[in-house]
């Protein structure tokens, strides 16, 4: 009995067994929250989504403070929370992304098709690009880790694939994994704030927003917290950008900065 | 039957994923699965478009897929709630300049870019 009860929080304790029940408690909690109280605090301005999301970026970063170094998966390190792990992972993520596919309009994502592939080509180089850039100016002169760290600020998937292609130092690949997740954690939080500004507010904009911006975590939260109803248009085209990065960064981009860089 | 509306969901997600799985191989991109759950929408929209013509799609199907595209949300947040936020501030000034100029100027794509496919209306506004 006192043993069930001081094994409870611990790992093949209650709390990890009943994981992914638990997390629905947990994300339930959040989303109440943030809801009933953050969105009156205020004043309507914001999503309630837009609240959890932050929320659960600030746990994600508690956790991996109480976890150290050893730490990946936020929340998810801690035995007690591992069903949050399943929950937010990649399975049940694409799984319900897809759901939201249902009832979008056809012509929609036929009218902007273009406009959503060109979005993608550009945002892909522009980020790689400036994002070499910056790896210059941090002294990083040399083709492979520019074009590695640039590839980072493409995505964090996108960023070790192509470090590993070219053979980057981990140092390197670390820096890259870091500026992807900054990109990916800037666009959940920052779109519903500037959804107005950017025109973010009908299916068309929303595919070529999905383009250029193209973390599939970020796209798919950001567009969560602006506006539901166009997850299912930036999320489509979000899709082929991990792709198409792991495809351009490690070839033409690469080769293009080392024709100037060697 | 409502797990009708899931087995389909299913069957689109598995066929699109082994398709995009299929497609990096191809491309020689090792472990990359290229549009795999784009193409599982894609399939989505136009397997359940031709159930619903032929009256074969029934609303409890379709409220098991309802279900799923309303739990996105709270998938997001657990997904929020498992980034490993330490790798992205540990990278320091390098990583963080990276990261927030590249989104940044990406960002400001959006409104040009979107504007080739002719002038849209918004969504109309809804109740939440």
């Amino acid at each position: 009995m006192q043993e069930y009860f001081s094994t409870m929080f611990a790992e093949k304790g209650f709390f990890h067994l009943q994981g992914l029940v638990f997390a629905f408690l947990c994300v339930g909690a959040i989303m109440w929250f943030s809801y009933k109280v953050m969105v009156p605090l205020f004043k309507h301005k914001l999503h309630g989504s837009a609240f959890a999301i932050v929320i659960a970026l600030i746990l994600a970063w508690a956790a991996g403070m109480l976890v150290g170094p050893t730490g990946k998966k936020g929340i998810g390190d801690i035995a007690m929370f591992s069903g949050m792990a399943l929950m937010g992972g990649a399975m049940f993520r694409d799984f319900a992304i897809m759901s939201t596919a249902y009832g979008a309009d056809l012509r929609e994502l036929k009218k902007a098709g273009l406009g959503g592939f060109l979005a993608m080509v550009i945002g892909t180089a522009m980020a790689f690009y400036i994002g070499a850039a910056v790896a210059w100016l941090y002294g990083y002169t040399d083709a492979v880790s520019m074009a590695t760290i640039g590839a980072g600020a493409v995505t964090f998937i996108v960023g070790p694939v192509t470090g590993a292609a070219l053979k980057a130092s981990s140092d390197v690949v670390a820096l890259s994994i870091a500026a992807g997740v900054i990109k990916s954690v800037l666009v959940m939080v920052v779109t519903p704030m500037i959804a107005k500004m950017i025109g973010l507010n009908n299916p068309g904009a929303a595919i070529v927003f999905g383009g250029a911006m193209g973390t599939t975590s970020g796209v798919a939260a950001g567009l969560a917290a602006t506006d539901a109803r166009l997850v299912p248009y930036g999320a489509m085209v979000a899709t082929f950008y991990t792709g198409f990065g792991c495809l351009v960064c490690p070839s033409i981009l690469y080769f293009t900065l080392k024709i100037f860089f060697g | 039957m409502l797990i009708n509306g899931l087995a389909i969901m299913a069957a689109c997600m598995l066929a699109g994923t082994f398709l995009g799985d299929m497609l990096g191989l191809m491309l020689g991109l090792k472990g990359a699965n290229v549009g795999g759950v784009g193409f599982a929408m894609l399939f989505l929209i136009l397997v359940t478009n031709k159930l619903k013509d032929k009256k074969l799609f029934s609303k409890a199907a379709e409220s098991g897929v309802l279900f799923w595209s309303s739990f996105y949300i709270p998938v997001v947040v657990a997904m929020a709630a498992i980034q490993n936020v330490q790798a992205a501030l540990k990278g320091g000034m390098a990583a963080l300049l990276a990261g927030v100029l590249g989104t940044v100027f990406c960002f400001l794509l959006v409104k040009p870019l979107s504007s080739l496919g002719g002038k849209q209306e918004p969504l109309p506004q809804f109740a939440e």
